[in-house]
């Protein structure tokens, strides 16, 4: 690994999948020659916007390393993610690169209490010897995201808001220190009044920490209001990419137009919307 | 058209002696006029579901109605209807969509059979009139009448959707129900959906009461709207005075936190989480949130006062 080489570089990353027995297989192209880099030292908020079956999911999944690409490679700062085997390269990759998901209620398991999972995060990333080392990385990751240990301590997952869950989902991705944290849909089951709380952690987390968020959505709004550079996806192809603000200024490709467009706000009540 | 009044649905639960109750509806006034779409919205958990399953008269225990009366022109107490009177008047009057249209469509049927089960009995026609209706009725929700032979599975989210929207007004039903209608399609259908469900009630000119916790919903569909929060009506407003100038402060954080295309400026997150309705805060439910908080909204209960034409809202700070 070495400190000049990007920190996430996709290159022309495809990924397949084959559906069917032997007379009727279909090839399912899920991700399609895609390409995108994350420079080290600039932390950015990174958007990858589509709809269901555009290969946003796909393509998260492979950064994570949970998926392999077909073809094409994957790397994170220099080191190329299909060259990384066994337990301790494995884990000193998940360090770097961590992962939230869409529904922190499935995310966690009900039976457990939530501070399980944060020590566990700190017993295995960053080898805390004991419950106090733990417990003190754990608060720490807590106080990151406006929570303390003393409100979390012993409290099972159905007991928080759904705001609250998620933010011990950031809290339990930044105990390792990742340079990367991949959000697939972090707000989209996260209440209205909660939700901007989580998207303005996001900033937080780029500005203060340092970390890189590659923002997976559908939500075109909440893009717009924290990314710095996105990438709009259709059937697995990229079809528009550049900076946020100008992409979703003025989209040039059809699909990206007509997104916009159905973008449903209340700057777009229109007459032929409204009760006559 | 609809009327609800003073209504207040609590869940009762025992447990090992202990009698536990979920206030979800507690103290609900307001009316659906004809020929309007009434958009509902609040956030997970405020009681939404659990008042348009009592005003569908769908409630079962230990959801138990404490308190007021839900009254349609066609039923004008459908709470204590008998169950056979009840099931003459569902469907035929009054339709409810319910959230998730694989769970309403028979996942075994053809979409022909999921018709018949369920209107067929209402429209009181001959086979071959029921399904030259059907026809013409899938067409008008734009889908190819051919479907009627496909099963739920082969059909994409968004036109098992037109489906359930299509089989839910072929009755031509006074009053529809529809609890987040679009919350599982993608984006670019929502809209299709959106634009289907305010066209079909312009033309059986009915009234629809759509329930989501989407505003961006609400500002594209609804004539009027209501806010909730912890089973109560805290504003209400035509749409576009809503968003305009709304009047509660939940509302007006609710409104200037949506994030909007093009405009960066730090939405402020609101403090707090929604109160839990076994042990909701004395007073304004939303005191302990509120930046306008007084003495007076610990201890007293805001009623919902009009303030203007149409325009009614729960809060001392803005009544006083």
């Amino acid at each position: 690994m070495s400190d000049s080489a990007p920190l996430l570089e996709v290159d022309r990353v495809s990924k397949v999948f084959t559906r069917g027995g032997l007379l009727s297989r279909e090839r399912i192209h899920a991700v399609n020659d895609v390409s995108f880099r994350l420079e080290a030292g600039r932390p950015e908020i990174f958007s990858i916007i589509g709809e269901s079956g555009s290969g946003k999911t796909t393509l998260a999944k492979m950064i994570l390393r949970i998926e392999t690409p077909t073809s094409g490679r994957l790397s994170v700062r220099g080191t190329d993610v299909a060259h990384i085997h066994g337990r301790r390269a494995g884990l000193a990759f998940m360090a770097q690169v961590q992962p939230i998901f869409q529904n922190p209620f499935e995310a966690f398991n009900p039976l457990k209490p939530l501070d399980h999972y944060l020590f566990m995060t700190a017993r295995r990333f960053n080898g805390a010897a004991d419950e106090t080392a733990a417990a003190r990385m754990a608060d720490g990751a807590l106080l990151q995201v406006g929570l303390s240990l003393a409100e979390v301590r012993g409290r099972h997952p159905h007991e928080l808001s759904g705001g609250q869950l998620q933010r011990v989902a950031v809290a339990r991705a930044l105990i390792p220190r990742p340079r990367l944290i991949v959000a697939d849909e972090p707000v989209s089951m996260v209440d209205a009044s909660l939700r901007m709380a989580i998207v303005n952690l996001f900033k937080t987390l780029r500005d203060e920490l340092g970390i890189a968020i590659v923002y997976i959505t559908h939500d075109l709004a909440t893009a717009d209001y924290i990314s710095d550079r996105l990438i709009i996806m259709q059937r697995g192809r990229v079809v528009e990419a550049g900076d946020a603000r100008s992409v979703l200024a003025d989209p040039q490709h059809p699909y990206s137009r007509s997104l916009k467009s159905a973008v449903l706000l209340p700057d777009s009540l229109t007459p032929a919307a409204t009760p006559a | 058209m609809l009327s609800v009044q003073g209504l207040k649905a609590y869940y009762m639960t025992r447990h090992f002696g202990v009698q536990r109750e979920v206030r979800a509806v507690d103290g609900i006034d307001f009316e659906v006029l004809r020929n309007e779409i009434y958009g509902l919205a609040g956030e997970s958990s405020c009681g939404k579901t659990t008042l348009i399953k009592t005003i569908a008269a769908a409630w079962k225990p230990p959801l138990q109605i404490v308190a007021g009366s839900v009254g349609f022109t066609f039923a004008p107490d459908i709470l204590r209807l008998a169950p056979a009177e009840l099931a003459r008047v569902r469907w035929k009057h009054l339709a409810y969509i319910v959230q998730g249209s694989m769970s309403v469509l028979n996942p075994v049927r053809r979409i022909r059979e999921s018709f018949v089960d369920f209107a067929f009995r209402h429209l009181g026609v001959a086979r071959a009139e029921f399904d030259r209706r059907v026809s013409a009725h899938l067409a008008r929700v734009k889908l190819d009448p051919g479907i009627v032979n496909a099963y739920p599975h082969q059909l994409s989210g968004g036109m098992r959707q037109r489906v359930t929207i299509a089989l839910a007004t072929i009755c031509r039903p006074e009053f529809v129900i529809a609890d987040e209608p679009t919350t599982a399609l993608d984006v670019l259908v929502q809209k299709d959906v959106l634009d289907m469900i305010r066209e079909v009630q312009r033309e059986i000119g009915s009234s629809v009461l759509l329930v989501t916790h989407d505003l961006g919903v609400h500002a594209h569909v609804a004539d009027r709207m209501g806010i909730m929060y912890a089973g109560r009506l805290v504003e209400e407003a035509p749409t576009r005075e809503l968003f305009r100038a709304p009047r509660h402060p939940y509302t007006a954080h609710l409104i200037a936190s949506l994030p909007r295309i093009g405009d960066r400026t730090t939405r402020k997150p609101l403090e707090g989480s929604p109160p839990n309705l076994a042990a909701p805060p004395p007073g304004c439910r939303f005191h302990p949130r509120c930046p306008l908080a007084m003495d007076r909204c610990r201890a007293e209960v805001p009623p919902l006062q009009t303030i203007g034409a149409q325009h009614r809202v729960a809060c001392f700070a803005v009544n006083a």
